[in-house]
């Protein structure tokens, strides 16, 4: 598979703040990429150097084989873009923006715009100022999605809209992986990013601390195992990658790193089990672990 | 009622806190344009004799008159009221409406408001607020007036300074009423001073239609507008002071008619509903998307330029004939103008005069780009296949041809009015644009270069229009003079052309949009 973004060792500063300290990013063509990150980790930095509208200080990017900065406007011609704060023009139609967008970008599919326009419940008629601010991201993402492009960067696109548009948005990023397109989101909404994405980064302080697949970062977390034994617990202490061991009795809680899983489960046998509940950790909890933690702790 | 007013006190400190730059600099700017005056008379016409001559000659020119007004006596205090009352008046007009819309509609537009408003604020307490912010400009204003010509005679300097505030607040309650009727701040901007351009013309036309202050009173049309008010005030000439309660109940009526809508809106909400738009658009480019969002202004422009020309055109004769009277005035108009015949000079000091008008149009033109950028709108665009200069250029384009159309309709305007002199006229009003371009230059180098100081272009603007309008009345040294693009402009009509100095103008123009464009490719986009 090509790449359809890469991105190494990217560093910007504004001022003394310095936004992005050695970002890394790899989305390849065909997948749906999704890109988290606490407020402030530098999220839209990035997405703005990706579409040439921020130089780099240093570092390597490349979108769809261009250089962003150098060759902008080849590469926009292929991009469809949606900001997490839209802005309109006051005096123009909601229509009229979609239509100059597609035509700003490599053309629009007028039977798609009209099929979206249904189904996002969408007054094109309206005049900018008169959008709240979930219509305003409506007519962002029937530009998009009805635009003739090959990666679509979705900054934060939902967080203006209703459980029901949040399923219309779901189904037409599906449609988009089916017709071989890829798209970078960028989202808090955990359950979206759950179902859509192949593959996940996370960053953090300008910085990826987590890049790979769902399955794989739950692979670096912590599972919680709860056990009664036939007999007191034995070396669960020396063990390595156990955290918060409570032993009352024969009942046993514990956090266990979850590739030292195994340890664990036949030092619990060897004691004999009589009960035992493993959970896996929740999407939550791994993100919060990723946001909150130094980002040396999370893979250790 | 008290209820509805909770919160006014914090939000008149936060109001004077975020004005604590502009309200100083607007009211120190108007003083300093007063106060300098007396001195300015003392020189042209030192003599009483000079001055009662001055007035039996304004007496008998109506086209003058409707230009600056009737001279009521004959102190310096009077002429100076006389000289530059109106545009004193004006200017605290233009403050004060800008200072209620700043602080109602445009909050309510960019949605602060809501957030202000949800806290312990009560219903009309925005208003008030904005109302006594523009209270205290025009209250400072009136102070530094009546300090600074209480030397001139202490009732009339009282008059003068409060006809001044006076016109100031009829304009503060006229743009908070407008400020309720419409959804965007600046078409309440727009509409108030277009409302300001009727009363001036308004009282031009009565003081041309009035005995010119001999004797006898004013003309009914003079009496219709605020500004005609400040004339009939008669400040330094047997002060009429019950003229006062005219600007007392227009501002009192006006007050009452803004709360009384603002009591019965809902937030955001204006008494103009807005109109659905077409479902599908034609715009197809960044260039028709720039001439979509500025045809607007471009055609009030427009229409203003034109209009000019012919007001301007029709008063040239009688101007020409009290100028050519008076050896000092006639050497002012020559520093503006040009040494020539008083018909050329005084028609080409109003060209210059329309051409600095036009550097203001430049210059918000060109900083359409920056409101672009800044309100988060040029991002998806940039973000489309449109390249930077392809997008700035869609608006560089309507700012440079538009001054260009501004300054041709204006010479057009004085074809109609005047009538002769058509070629030569039209030569001069298309000669300005060389100047106006060069400031435009300016707009564009900042806004590539320093874009978050664009703004500072309407500080170069505003500069310049100073140079222009009151250095040659102050005769300000050469080298001040010469600060300014249009100072190195030839005289024209009456002058020798010399295209040196136009291609100088036009060659630094180039090279500063040639400057701004470098800039805007280069750096990063703000937002």
């Amino acid at each position: 598979m090509t790449k359809a973004i890469t991105v190494s060792g990217l560093h910007k500063s504004f001022g003394r703040t310095r936004a992005l300290d050695g970002l890394d990013l790899d989305v390849e063509a065909g997948e749906v990429h999704g890109f988290l990150g606490p407020n402030g980790a530098g999220k839209s930095t990035t997405i703005r150097v990706l579409l040439g509208l921020l130089r780099a200080d240093s570092g390597a990017t490349q979108v769809l084989g261009h250089d962003p900065w150098r060759d902008a406007v080849e590469v926009h011609r292929r991009i469809a873009y949606v900001p997490g704060d839209v802005t309109l023009w006051r005096n123009l139609s909601g229509g009229e923006v979609i239509d100059l967008y597609g035509r700003l970008r490599g053309g629009l599919d007028t039977r798609r715009r009209a099929e979206l326009i249904e189904r996002f419940e969408l007054d094109p008629a309206k005049k900018g100022r008169t959008y709240s601010k979930g219509n305003r991201q409506k007519v962002a993402l029937v530009a998009a999605f009805a635009s003739d492009v090959d990666l679509l960067i979705l900054d934060e696109p939902t967080s203006g809209l209703d459980p029901l548009m949040e399923e219309v948005f779901q189904r037409c990023v599906e449609e988009e992986r089916e017709r071989g397109r890829t798209v970078l989101l960028s989202s808090h909404i955990l359950s979206e990013v759950e179902e859509l994405c192949d593959r996940v980064s996370i960053i953090r302080k300008g910085r990826t601390v987590e890049s790979g697949s769902l399955a794989d970062l739950r692979h670096l977390t912590r599972t919680s195992v709860s056990a009664e034994l036939a007999g007191p617990p034995d070396g669960l202490a020396h063990l390595p990658g156990v955290h918060d061991l409570d032993v009352r009795g024969h009942r046993v809680r514990l956090q266990v790193d979850t590739d030292r899983l195994d340890a664990v489960l036949r030092s619990l046998t060897a004691s004999g089990v009589r009960s035992l509940t493993s959970t896996p950790p929740t999407l939550e909890e791994l993100f919060l672990r990723h946001y909150q933690d130094e980002p040396g702790e999370v893979t250790v | 009622m008290t209820r509805q007013l909770t919160g006014t006190a914090t939000l008149l400190r936060f109001a004077l806190r975020r004005d604590r730059v502009l309200i100083p600099v607007w009211v120190a700017v108007n003083a300093l344009m007063v106060l300098s005056m007396p001195k300015t008379l003392q020189g042209l016409y030192g003599t009483p004799a000079a001055r009662a001559d001055l007035r039996h000659q304004m007496a008998a020119n109506t086209s003058l008159r409707a230009m600056v007004g009737p001279v009521f006596g004959d102190s310096l205090g009077a002429l100076t009221a006389w000289r530059v009352g109106v545009y004193a008046g004006a200017l605290a007009a233009v403050t004060s409406l800008l200072v209620v819309v700043r602080h109602t509609r445009d909050e309510e537009e960019s949605g602060r408001q809501e957030l202000v408003s949800s806290g312990m604020v009560g219903r009309r307490a925005p208003l008030t607020a904005a109302l006594l912010t523009a209270a205290v400009a025009n209250a400072a204003l009136c102070a530094l007036l009546v300090a600074g010509l209480a030397g001139q005679g202490a009732p009339g300097a009282l008059a003068f300074g409060l006809g001044v505030a006076g016109v100031g607040m009829v304009f503060a309650t006229m743009a908070a009423v407008v400020a309720q009727l419409t959804e965007s701040a600046r078409l309440a901007r727009g509409l108030t001073a277009a409302v300001l351009g009727a009363a001036f013309v308004l009282r031009a036309a009565g003081d041309s239609a009035s005995d010119g202050g001999t004797g006898g009173g004013s003309s009914v049309l003079t009496w219709l507008s605020p500004l005609g008010w400040l004339e009939d005030l008669r400040a330094f000439a047997a002060e009429r002071w019950w003229v006062l309660l005219l600007f007392a109940a227009a501002v009192a009526l006006q007050a009452a008619v803004a709360y009384g809508l603002a009591g019965r809106r809902d937030i955001g909400m204006s008494f103009l509903p807005t109109r659905p738009g077409p479902a599908a658009g034609r715009l197809g480019t960044a260039g028709a998307l720039a001439w979509r969002l500025q045809r607007g202004s471009v055609l009030g422009w427009s229409i203003g330029f034109f209009l000019a020309g012919v007001v301007y055109g029709g008063m040239t004769d009688g101007a020409a004939e009290l100028v050519g009277d008076n050896a000092k005035a006639r050497e002012i108009f020559q520093r503006m103008g040009g040494r020539s015949g008083p018909t050329d000079a005084f028609l080409a000091a109003m060209v210059g005069m329309l051409g600095l008008v036009a550097a203001l149009y430049v210059v918000s033109s060109v900083l359409r780009l920056s409101g672009e950028e800044t309100s988060g709108r040029a991002e998806p665009v940039l973000a489309a296949a449109v390249g930077r200069l392809r997008w700035a250029a869609g608006h560089l384009v309507i700012a440079f041809g538009g001054s260009a159309l501004l300054m041709l309709l204006a010479g057009l305007g004085f074809a109609v009015g005047y009538g002769r002199e058509v070629g030569p006229v039209l030569g001069a009003c298309l000669l300005q644009v060389a100047a106006v371009w060069v400031i435009g230059g300016v707009a564009v180098l900042l806004f590539g270069v320093l874009p978050r100081g664009a703004v500072a272009a309407w500080g170069v603007a505003g500069a310049v229009l100073l140079i222009g309008w009151i250095g040659p009345a102050l005769n300000a040294p050469r080298a001040v003079l010469d600060l300014s693009p249009f100072g190195h402009l030839p005289k024209l009509p009456g002058g020798g052309m010399e295209w040196g100095p136009v291609g100088v103008l036009l060659g630094l123009a180039a090279v500063l949009v040639a400057g701004g464009l470098a800039g805007v490719r280069r750096r990063d986009l703000a937002g």
